[in-house]
C-alpha cells in the first residue's frame, strides 16, 4: 500500500511539550491537523513510545486520549534516570524529550492530489 | 469579569516580565490580580538551606527586582499581588515588601502571611505513603532538610476577603494562586466543583508564565513566535461561571492560540480525568478551546471532582555530591578520540577505585536523549570531522572521591588523546526531593498579616 502512504517524522504533523515530576515524565503529542488525530491514533502507540525510551529503563507507559484537543497524554514511569535531584544526566527534567517522541517516523496517509512530487529528470545534455 | 495575570512562571525567569502585564490590567481600570510561581521542588530546598544559614533569607532572590517596578502600580490600581515567593521564609518576604513599601512613600500595605506548608520535625515521615511518581527512586536515607506540604486556595482567599493587598505564601499547589483571588472575587462555595475546578485550570494556566503565550514553544519554521525577546505574560480574563479568555499582556511579542493553549493544558498532567490538586479533582477531557480573537482563547468545559482525601507533601533531603567537567575534541577524527576519553576516564575510575556513579556524553552528537549507560552512543554511527564536547558527570556521597573524579578529567590535557582542550569543571552538592502523601489533619492551613516593621 505504498502509493497511499507517506513516512514521514511525527514533527510534521505534530507538536507536543514534556514535563517532569519526581521520576515520571509525561509527553503530549497534539495534531496540528483534525485530518491526522487518527494517524496518532493508530501510529503514535505505547508500544512504539516505550520502544523510544527503552534504553532508559521505563517501566510503564500509558496514553491518554484526548479526541476533543487532537492530543495524546504519554506518562512514562522511570524514564528521567532519577529526576532533577538525582539523574547524572544533562537534561534531568527530561524537557528535551518531546522531541525524541516527535522524531518518530510515521506513516501519514497520503491526500489525493498531494502525492510524493515526481523525480526530477535529471541529465547531462549531449 | 476579573483580569489575573502571571508575573513569573519559575524562580529565574524574566524580571522586566511583569511590568506589561500590570500595565495592562491598570489601563482596564477594574483591578485584578497577579501572581508570581518561584517555587520548584528544588528551589525550595534550597530556600530552606539558605534560611538555616541566614534566619532572613530563604525567600525569592529575585523577589525585589520582580517586585519594586509594579508595586505603587499595583497599589494604586487595585491589583493584589499573590506570590509562593515567600518560599520557605514568608515572613521574612513579607519584611521586605513592607520595607520596599516604605521606600516607594506608599505607606504600610496589608500584607498577608499564609503558613501550615512547613511540616519539618512535627510528621513521622513513616507513617505515610510515598507519593508514587517517583518510582525506583530510593528510600529516605540521609538528613531530612524539610518537609512541605501543598496548601491549598483557602488561606489565600481568605486573607484578600480581608483586605490584603499582597498574599506571601510558601508551598502552596501552583493553581492556588490564581483560584484563591478568584474564590474571593467571584465568592464560590468550595462545593461548587465545577467552578473551583475552572479556576483550577486557568490557574494551571497561568503557572507558567509564558509558556502559555509562546514561551517554551517556537519552534522555527513549524511553531513561529514573533517578538522572542519580549514575550508578554499571560492574562485570563474570568467570568462569574468559571468561563475565562487566556491572553496577553499589551504590545509584546508571544503568541497565545489554540496550540499554545493545547500545549500548555496538558503540560506535567497525568491522568487528564484526575489531576490532583488540594481544592479540587480537576477532569480536563470535557475542556473546549476556541480562538476568540488575535491572541485570545476561551476556555470552558472543566470538570471537578471532590478533592483527594491526602494532601502531597515534599520531603528535602540532603543529597550527593554532583561533579561535572567537560573537554572538547574538534576536527578529523575528532569522534573517536572522543570516544577514547571516556574509556579512559572510565578505567581511571575503576583503577582509583573511586566508587563514583560515573556517565558521559558527547554534546554534538548524542547527549539529552541518551542513557547513563550511552547506550545511544555505542550505536551512533561516525560521521565526518565534527566538534563535539565530551561532558562527564559523577555522583557520589564523598565530596572527595567526586572531586578526584573531576581531577581525572582535567588530568586529560595532558595525558589524554590528541587535541583535548576547553577543560570546565564544577563540584557542588545537591539536594533531594521526594513526594510522600499526607492526611488532611496532620496539616493546619491559616494565613495572618505580617507585622508592620517597615
Amino acid at each position: 500500500m505504498s502509493g497511499h502512504f507517506a513516512t514521514t517524522a511525527l514533527h510534521r504533523i505534530a507538536h507536543g511539550r514534556s514535563g517532569d515530576k519526581g521520576n515520571r515524565l509525561n509527553v503530549n503529542v497534539i495534531a496540528y491537523e483534525a485530518r491526522h488525530w487518527p494517524v496518532l491514533l493508530s501510529e503514535v502507540t505505547v508500544e512504539r513510545v516505550a520502544a523510544l525510551f527503552a534504553h532508559r529503563g521505563v517501566t510503564q507507559v500509558t496514553r491518554y486520549e484526548l479526541p476533543r484537543l487532537g492530543a495524546l497524554n504519554f506518562v512514562i514511569e522511570d524514564a528521567l534516570e532519577g529526576g532533577v535531584n538525582s539523574s547524572l544526566g544533562l537534561d534531568t527534567h527530561g524537557k528535551c524529550l518531546s522531541y525524541l517522541v516527535l522524531g518518530m517516523e510515521i506513516r501519514v496517509p497520503v491526500e489525493p492530489g498531494e502525492g510524493p512530487r515526481p523525480s526530477p529528470q535529471l541529465q547531462t545534455a549531449p | 469579569m476579573y483580569r489575573i495575570g502571571s508575573g513569573a512562571g519559575f524562580s529565574g525567569d524574566r524580571v522586566d516580565a511583569p511590568q506589561s502585564v500590570v500595565a495592562s490590567i491598570a489601563a482596564a481600570g477594574q483591578g485584578g490580580a497577579i501572581i508570581f510561581e518561584t517555587l520548584g521542588e528544588r528551589t525550595l530546598a534550597l530556600g530552606q538551606i539558605a534560611r538555616k544559614h541566614h534566619p532572613e533569607r530563604g525567600y525569592e532572590p529575585l523577589l525585589e527586582d520582580l517586585l519594586e517596578p509594579i508595586l505603587a502600580q499595583c497599589v494604586t490600581h487595585g491589583i493584589v499581588i499573590v506570590g509562593n515567593f515567600g518560599q520557605a521564609n514568608p515572613p521574612a518576604a513579607a519584611a521586605v515588601i513592607q520595607t520596599m513599601a516604605a521606600r516607594l512613600e506608599l505607606g504600610t500595605l496589608r500584607i498577608a502571611v499564609v503558613e501550615g506548608d512547613d511540616l519539618t520535625g512535627r510528621i513521622d515521615l513513616d507513617q505515610t505513603e510515598r507519593w508514587d511518581g517517583d518510582g525506583r527512586l530510593p528510600e529516605i536515607e540521609g538528613d531530612v532538610i524539610a518537609v512541605n506540604a501543598y496548601l491549598g486556595a483557602a488561606p489565600i482567599a481568605e486573607a484578600i476577603r480581608a483586605g490584603a493587598q499582597v498574599v506571601v505564601t510558601g508551598r502552596v499547589a501552583d493553581p492556588a494562586l490564581v483560584l484563591g483571588p478568584l474564590v474571593a472575587h467571584f465568592d464560590w462555595s468550595w462545593d461548587d466543583l465545577d467552578r473551583i475546578a475552572a479556576g483550577t485550570l486557568a490557574g494551571h494556566l497561568l503557572e507558567c508564565g509564558s509558556q502559555v503565550s509562546g514561551g517554551f514553544f517556537a519552534d522555527p519554521g513549524f511553531k513561529d513566535v514573533p517578538g522572542t525577546a519580549d514575550i508578554g505574560f499571560p492574562i485570563a480574563e474570568v467570568e462569574a461561571d468559571g468561563s475565562f479568555v487566556i491572553t496577553k499582556a499589551e504590545g509584546t511579542g508571544g503568541v497565545v492560540d489554540l496550540r499554545t493553549v493545547k500545549e500548555q493544558l496538558l503540560y506535567e498532567i497525568h491522568d487528564p480525568a484526575a489531576y490532583l490538586t488540594p481544592d479540587v479533582t480537576l477532569d480536563v477531557t470535557g475542556v473546549e478551546l476556541a480562538q476568540d480573537g488575535p491572541n485570545r482563547v476561551r476556555v470552558t468545559g472543566a470538570r471537578g471532582h471532590a478533592a483527594p482525601p491526602r494532601l502531597k507533601a515534599t520531603v528535602s533531603l540532603y543529597g550527593d555530591w554532583l561533579g561535572e567537567a567537560e573537554i572538547s575534541y574538534a576536527g578529523p577524527n575528532a569522534l573517536a578520540r572522543a570516544r577514547l576519553a571516556i574509556t579512559t576516564i572510565n578505567e581511571r575510575i575503576r583503577m582509583r577505585q573511586l566508587g563514583v556513579r560515573h556517565r558521559a556524553d558527547v554534546i554534538g552528537a548524542v547527549s539529552a536523549f541518551d542513557s547513563d549507560e550511552g547506550d545511544l552512543l555505542v550505536d551512533y554511527e561516525d560521521e565526518a570531522p565534527g566538534d563535539y564536547r565530551v561532558r562527564f558527570a559523577f555522583g557520589g556521597n564523598s565530596q572527595r572521591a567526586v572531586e578526584q573524579a573531576v581531577q581525572e578529567v582535567n588530568a586529560l590535557y595532558c595525558c589524554g588523546p590528541a587535541g583535548g582542550g576547553g577543560v570546565r569543571q564544577s563540584v557542588r552538592p545537591r539536594v533531594r526531593t521526594i513526594s510522600h502523601m499526607v492526611p488532611r489533619d496532620l496539616v493546619e492551613a491559616r494565613y495572618r498579616f505580617a507585622e508592620h516593621h517597615p
